[in-house]
């Protein structure tokens, strides 16, 4: 029988949103007090927690080691498996993290010393990356670790002619095109960028905008949390003014 | 950019999986209304302010509102221009979406007809706990009732809703809503006969003491059950087109074929259903009759039904013959589409007589029968129920006087489902606006081939221009070949007609004089065609010794490499001949090149391999005159075909070729798409993102199959190779073929396969949807049976000559 409408001809997606709209994210800085940093975001139904901290080390002399350590609950999908840290996807997944955050965050001023993020799943609903980056940021600004800007990731894809932004899990497994952006939103500058499944080069350019408008949007909501965090600490200190 | 959404969590539970779907709630959603001054009044609002209204039961102006089942089992009233500013809910859709594709895409086209008013609006109703998701549904249909209701009461605009439920409707008046079945308030429209007669019967309790009783449909968990467990298979019934009382299914998984046999086994599946089929115990295993059996036309006998399986079930059959035989027990899903037919009218019911042969009559109530009975009519099935002997529906429109040739066409392109009507709005601005001129945003992609000499030349017997051809002697002593095809095909705009434009889809080969391939590659193309030749003249312009134009020697160049590449392919052991020979090239090339750049989703023609059971017919006929035939493979037929002449006979050769085609599985074709993606390969086109995505191509595959298979049957009757009562004949003098019904004995006594016999023909016009060619055996003469010759002079300008085979 007909499969899953992907985008209705009114211009609704499965879940309800139009094409150009991000799932509702919520997310808090601070989770934690053992660690240095962390936050905990949820975009939809992804539900993201990152922590940071800070070692001395011996390898690198002029920056610091970025770290990443990246897992999924047992329980985050509907199947309920068993997920080795150092399975193919988690490995793989770490190392586009570490890569990413080793082009933001200013590494020369800590010589002689390690970052590990710790980013683990605890429910998926597709953008697994995208969550991970976005809760680790909010995590690294927790720290106080000088970033160029914030790191900011969203997905999208090409449905019926339409670029949609922010693909969910059942979107994400249609076997649609898939394109994933980190960027540096202030500058616009591309630091991440994984295309998965065929997409029409002509096409290519649209989806990829509609990816980097979504990371600005995704700025605007982490970077208001950012603020309001920072008041509330504030003012817990009696630091206003 | 982010609106504040609240959202809800919908959990299903299937399995071990559990999954989680969040649902954002809007609130930005319009009620698409005129006459609204609360919502957003730049999104679409085609709800008119003041819609036209001829109900007598809601005098006030109004918007309709129907439930799921009125759409799905009415929407020959709905679509009618009677019918306008309809709100289709979310949940309807969605419904209407998962229970019959061919009801959703019909409800899309009037969604999206601007002068039908229909608007979609979402609705969103959480299931409460130990509501059946059939309740909450209809709960959602009453709350978006309640919420126009609510929303333009300030307007004395009204909202009616329109249900067939007597629960769902009796709980709609009790919340004080407008709520009428959609018979009480179509019957109460003005002038409204017509609309009258297309209301579907379902659920109207229409019941004829028809006397019969089918066995009870399964329903559809009890058959999941049951094909789990292995008790019932599930497959596709295709009804004889012989033998209104048998019918075979074809099993999904495998090749296997169930037969079906006699009224209570076929228990009122219809032609194209899917169904759950029990296998009878290997005792009653039967055979198909080879009978032809046609339902009797004369009174309609309500105990035949009980007698005629009776008297199929005496047949005694031989062990060899039996076949695995079954029964239906359930249908998983109807097939039904609209039917053509003719109405037999008689006092109380109406029985139309569908022009398909492997539909049952449709029994329908019309008060307009008298003025039908002249008329090709479409109708719809609604209902099978138990106690009746037709399937009940309901009349969708006319078609036109029986006999005028516009209705014949139409006829038979709805019959075998070659889609003609008017292409809705949206195709249509695609199209360029006529006058058409080429313009340079055209040529941007194209290769200007205007200034050669290009010709096309038909296979005997095609109308379709669609290949073009041309051929030239380049600098360096090799051929250059043109192939071209139009890029869509069909239609004015598209077919290779001479001296205008047209654009091409073109494949350039440099060969040399041995037909050996140097190059090839592929160009999108504006051709200008100087000759389109049928295939006779232009075998005389390559004979003809005084003509040596371009087109000429273009031919001559063709036929040369045609010979060459034809003796090439056949000593690999392939049978095929001329201009198919130059087709068959360029999709050889077309297919590696496809190939090449999209594995996943690139689409073949394949020949299958026809199994050998089917050349049967041929190897026993060629027999009866001391031939063999090898049908080991393609190459082995052919040469047996070459070696099998009848020095004295020339017509033996030709049908026994007839025979050996019919017998092969003609395979399937798919231009279009072979050529979008050829285009995409040579960047000449965007791709389409549809096209590379692998399922779509797999559904569209399916969709070129099916409707390749139609057109051909549209294009030539089938012929039945396996009744053993009649004799097909072959008469050369006209290009006709036809067949004789005799009596068993008679083919026995004479065994006439290949004979010469003399017939008289004509055309029986007893049934005016089949119009047959009658053919009355003269010579030899059988007493009793052959008929005395009509006119002398006919045999005098020589007798037609005529050949039989069983
Ligand atoms: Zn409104």
């Amino acid at each position: 029988m007909a499969g899953l409408e992907l985008l209705s001809d009114q211009g609704f997606r499965i879940d309800g949103r139009r094409v150009h709209e991000l799932r509702k994210i919520q997310c808090r800085l601070g989770v934690f007090s053992q660690a240095d940093g962390s936050a905990y975001i949820e975009q939809g139904n992804t539900k993201v927690l990152a922590a940071i901290r800070g070692s001395k080390q011996k390898t690198l002399h002029d920056k610091v080691l970025v770290n990443c350590q990246y897992s999924m609950a047992t329980f985050s999908t509907g199947e309920r498996k068993r997920r080795p840290r150092g399975d193919r996807k988690s490995q793989e997944m770490t190392m586009h993290l570490r890569q990413t955050f080793d082009a933001a965050i200013l590494t020369n001023l800590y010589p002689r010393s390690q970052i590990d993020i710790f980013v683990e799943v605890l429910q998926s609903d597709g953008g697994n990356y995208c969550a991970s980056v976005n809760a680790a940021t909010l995590a690294l600004i927790d720290a106080g670790i000088p970033l160029k800007d914030y790191v900011c990731a969203c997905s999208a894809s090409f449905v019926n002619d339409s670029p949609i932004v922010d693909i969910n899990y059942l979107e994400e497994s249609s076997g649609k095109p898939e394109i994933i952006v980190a960027t540096l939103p202030k500058s616009e500058q591309i630091v991440f960028l994984e295309m998965n499944s065929r997409l029409h080069e002509d096409n290519l350019s649209k989806v990829v905008d509609t990816a980097v408008k979504g990371c600005k949007d995704v700025y605007q909501i982490l970077d208001t949390a950012v603020r309001d965090h920072v008041s509330q600490v504030a003012t817990v200190h009696g630091w206003e003014n | 950019m982010l609106t504040t959404k609240t959202f809800i969590k919908k959990t299903k539970k299937g399995g071990i999986l559990k999954i989680v779907r969040e649902h954002y709630l809007r609130d930005d959603i319009t009620c698409g209304s005129e006459i609204c001054e609360k919502c957003d009044n730049k999104s679409a609002r085609p709800l008119q302010e003041n819609p036209v209204n001829k109900s007598d039961v809601c005098k006030s102006p109004h918007y309709l509102i129907p439930d799921t089942n009125v759409v799905l089992h009415q929407i020959d009233v709905l679509e009618d221009s009677a019918i306008q500013n309809v709100i289709i809910l979310q949940t309807v859709l969605d419904e209407v979406r998962h229970r019959s594709a061919p009801g959703y895409k019909r409800l899309k086209d009037a969604l999206y007809n601007p002068d039908k008013h229909f608007y979609t609006f979402y609705t969103y109703v959480e299931r409460q706990p130990g509501e059946t998701a059939n309740d909450r549904n209809d709960r959602a249909i009453r709350e978006g009732v309640k919420w126009y209701h609510n929303h333009l009461s300030s307007k004395k605009m009204s909202v009616v809703l329109v249900t067939n439920d007597a629960e769902n409707k009796r709980k709609a008046s009790e919340e004080g809503l407008n709520v009428f079945t959609i018979h009480e308030y179509v019957k109460s429209l003005r002038d409204s006969s017509s609309l009258v007669d297309r209301l579907a019967q379902s659920g109207q309790n229409v019941s004829y003491r028809d006397k019969v009783e089918f066995p009870e449909h399964l329903s559809l968990s009890v058959i999941q059950k049951g094909i789990k467990s292995g008790k019932y298979v599930q497959g596709s019934y295709m009804a004889s087109r012989e033998n209104y009382l048998e019918a075979y299914v074809s099993v999904h998984d495998g090749d296997k074929m169930i037969f079906i046999q006699g009224h209570m086994n076929l228990n009122r599946a219809i032609h194209s259903d899917i169904v759950a089929v029990e296998m009878l115990p290997e005792d009653e295993w039967s055979c198909p009759s080879s009978l032809v059996l046609e339902e009797k036309e004369e009174k309609v006998d309500e105990e035949n039904i009980e007698m005629e399986d009776e008297k199929v079930k005496k047949r005694k059959i031989p062990k060899e013959l039996q076949q695995p035989t079954g029964r239906i027990v359930g249908i998983i899903k109807r097939n039904w589409r609209q039917y053509c037919g003719i109405i037999r009218p008689s006092t109380t019911r109406h029985l139309v007589i569908p022009a398909e042969r492997r539909i049952p009559r449709i029994r329908i109530e019309t008060r307009q029968a008298a003025d039908l009975a002249s008329q090709r009519i479409v109708v719809a099935i609604d209902s099978w129920p138990r106690n009746s002997r037709y399937p009940n529906g309901h009349f969708v429109k006319k078609l036109g006087t029986i006999g005028d040739k516009e209705t014949e066409n139409e006829v038979l392109l709805l019959e075998h489902d070659v889609p003609h009507s008017n292409f809705s709005e949206a195709v249509l601005s695609c199209l360029p606006k006529l006058p058409w001129v080429i313009t340079e945003e055209d040529m941007k992609h194209r290769q200007d081939l205007r200034h050669i000499d290009v010709c096309s030349v038909d296979p005997p017997g095609c109308t379709d221009i669609d290949d073009a051809l041309h051929c030239r002697e380049l600098e360096n002593g090799n051929l250059e070949r043109i192939d071209m095809v139009p890029e869509l095909l069909s239609s004015n705009l598209c077919s290779l007609r001479c001296d205008v434009d047209r654009f091409a889809f073109s494949t350039l080969w440099e060969m040399t004089h041995d037909a050996e391939v140097v190059k090839v590659w592929f160009t999108k193309s504006v051709i200008f065609s100087r000759a389109s030749l049928t295939y006779a003249e232009a075998q005389m312009r390559i004979d003809d010794k005084s003509m040596n134009d371009n087109i000429t020697k273009s031919l001559r160049h063709l036929n040369k490499l045609a010979k060459i590449l034809k003796r090439n392919r056949i000593s690999n052991g392939e049978t095929n001949s001329m201009v198919e020979e130059f087709m068959l090239l360029a999709n050889v090339y077309t297919a590696k090149k496809t190939l090449e750049e999209f594995p996943d989703c690139a689409m073949l023609r394949r020949h299958p391999s026809p199994p050998p059971s089917n050349f049967d017919p041929l190897i026993k006929a060629a027999e009866s005159k001391g031939f063999k035939m090898d049908v080991s493979c393609g190459k082995a037929l052919a040469d047996s075909l070459e070696k099998a002449v009848i020095p004295a006979d020339p017509y033996f050769n030709t049908m026994l070729r007839i025979m050996a085609t019919r017998c092969m599985m003609q395979a399937v074709y798919s231009d279009i798409i072979v050529h979008r993606l050829l285009a995409v390969c040579i960047g000449a086109d965007a791709s389409y993102p549809s096209l590379t995505d692998k399922h779509k191509t797999q559904t569209l595959c399916n969709n070129l199959n099916y409707r390749h298979k139609m057109a051909q049957y549209a294009g030539r009757a089938s012929v039945n190779l396996h009744t053993h009562n009649a004799l097909q004949i072959l008469i050369p003098k006209y290009g006709l073929e036809g067949t004789l019904r005799v009596h068993r004995h008679v083919v026995k006594q004479y065994s006439p396969v290949f004979h010469r016999v003399i017939v008289q023909i004509s055309i029986d016009q007893s049934n005016v949807q089949h119009l047959k060619l009658s053919i009355k055996l003269v010579e030899p003469v059988i007493p009793g049976f052959s008929v005395a010759p009509a006119k002398k002079e006919e045999e005098e300008d020589g007798p037609p000559r005529k050949k039989v085979k069983t």
